[in-house]
């Protein structure tokens, strides 16, 4: 090793130090929808902000009992409103950080190219077996999947073909494997975020036949990088991180 | 959710537990009997296949079924051309998953019971010329039947834990699907704990009460750590 470059190495390993002692770690529990949004989100916060950002990625119902059972989560990135408003009114949220992150949005979706029309008319069809749904008590997808299927008076109709996923991940594997034709899922999970064409076929349900999927975002009381988790949940509303958000095919 | 829906979990899982159990009993035990005897090469890639379900993560199991038993797999392409159809979301499908699942706690102690016979009874009963199936079904099945009656305990108690499998290929259909643990899973994921733990009370006391049957039937010890009762360990 040459003298210039050790010096360089030692000024680096410096530098890095002097920058972590001001760099903040976030542990942000996100809903398994937002994951690979979150994910590219994280990366560019890190970069403009120098915090390290620690993503689990999970049901938001599940994330909801470890808050309250006390687990380390700094931020809740909630797949729905209600689950951070409960934390805020039992005062283990801080009200002031809640906000609309993402409004989602439902699509019918078939991993064969040729099964969803325009219109979602398929539904009505005998051309499949399966419809996989998420559970609408747990998933505010699966909620929306059944207000859906309610507004088009087909909810007592296709209820004998419906599979039930525990979340909108696993209702997504029921069809990319083949084992249920049709499902609903969020736009996000099945349009790449370059832009290009989803695989299979889909119709992307009108929002007004399910209500708005708002997700909200909160900062977890008594944590003690609450600048640090402050800063990220403003970051998710801020226009590089909306730009992300888009992409995913999410609304704001 | 109410308690009809918790009660019909807890009837489609004893049900379950039930088929599962006839099913392996008839099928594990000439295999134990194969197993305990031969002196192929075949013995111990098959033995470790038997045993592969005690240390593969239920997930893997599940998410390989879901795979293979779909349209696009080897044993969905076989179904639909026998006209079964596919077995994912359909109590069948949980048969044959929940048999992948509690093989081992089937066939083990039944071959450890044939081990244990040893050659003895067997040759003298070849000396009274009884055949091949007079001395299984005469000789070594009594003989076995301690482990017999543990498989079949340890068969059944195990299905109706099983959950992991169960979540992946299930599809959570009230009377197809839907048993007692993922019922469980579900209300605690909607924090509906009331209903949550009285399903687990249930299981709980389910799984003490066998557990309490198989320790009387075997006063000897442990049920885990003594290899001559061929329970499996997990």
């Amino acid at each position: 090793m040459t003298p210039d470059l050790a010096r360089g190495l030692v000024a680096a390993a410096l530098a890095a130090l002097a920058f972590a002692a001001h760099a903040d770690e976030v542990q942000v529990a996100v809903a398994a929808n937002f994951s690979a949004a979150a994910q590219k989100i994280a990366a560019q916060f890190e970069k403009d902000t120098g915090h390290v950002v620690k993503l689990s990625s999970g049901a938001t119902g599940k994330f909801y009992a470890q808050i309250e059972a006390g687990a380390p989560f700094d931020v809740l990135v909630a797949a729905d409103q209600a689950t951070p408003a409960k934390l805020v009114a039992e005062g283990k949220a801080v009200p002031a950080t809640l906000h609309t992150y993402a409004i989602g949005r439902l699509v019918l979706w078939s991993a064969d190219p040729a099964l969803v029309d325009a219109n979602g008319d398929v539904l009505k069809s005998d051309k499949w077996k399966h419809l996989s749904v998420a559970d609408a008590k747990l998933a505010p997808y699966g909620q929306a999947a059944r207000q859906t299927l309610a507004s088009l008076k087909l909810a007592d109709a296709v209820q004998p073909r419906v599979v039930t996923a525990e979340n909108i991940g696993q209702a997504l594997q029921f069809v990319q494997t083949g084992n249920a034709e049709l499902g609903f899922v969020a736009l996000g999970q099945v349009q790449p975020p370059d832009g290009s064409k989803a695989a299979g076929s889909m119709w992307v349900v009108p929002a007004r036949l399910y209500a708005p999927i708002r997700q909200d975002a909160v900062v977890i009381a008594g944590t003690r990088v609450g600048k640090a988790a402050t800063q990220f949940v403003d970051y998710l509303a801020s226009d590089k991180a909306r730009e992300v958000i888009k992409a995913y095919g999410y609304g704001w | 959710m109410n308690w009809s829906d918790d009660a019909q979990a807890v009837w489609l899982t004893l049900k379950l537990a039930f088929v599962v159990t006839v099913l392996l009993l008839a099928l594990g035990t000439p295999l134990a009997w194969w197993l305990a005897h031969t002196r192929s090469r075949w013995k111990a890639p098959l033995s470790a296949l038997v045993a592969l379900p005690l240390v593969l993560p239920p997930t893997v199991l599940g998410f390989y079924l879901l795979m293979l038993m779909g349209p696009h797999g080897v044993v969905g392409r076989a179904t639909q051309a026998l006209g079964i159809g596919l077995l994912p979301f359909s109590f069948a499908g949980l048969v044959v998953a929940s048999m992948l699942y509690s093989l081992p706690f089937v066939v083990q102690p039944i071959q450890t019971a044939f081990e244990a016979i040893g050659a003895r009874p067997l040759e003298a009963a070849a000396t009274l010329r009884a055949g091949p199936w007079e001395r299984f079904a005469h000789v070594a099945l009594p003989l076995a039947r301690r482990g017999v009656v543990t498989a079949a305990v340890l068969g059944f108690a195990h299905t109706v834990g099983e959950f992991g499998v169960v979540l992946m290929i299930g599809g959570n259909i009230p009377g197809a699907t839907r048993v007692i643990s993922t019922q469980l899973y579900n209300h605690v994921e909607a924090i509906e704990y009331p209903e949550a733990h009285r399903l687990a009370a249930i299981l709980l006391v389910f799984s003490f009460a066998v557990l309490l049957g198989v320790y009387r039937l075997r006063p000897q010890g442990a049920l885990v750590a003594s290899p001559a009762d061929g329970a499996p360990r997990a």
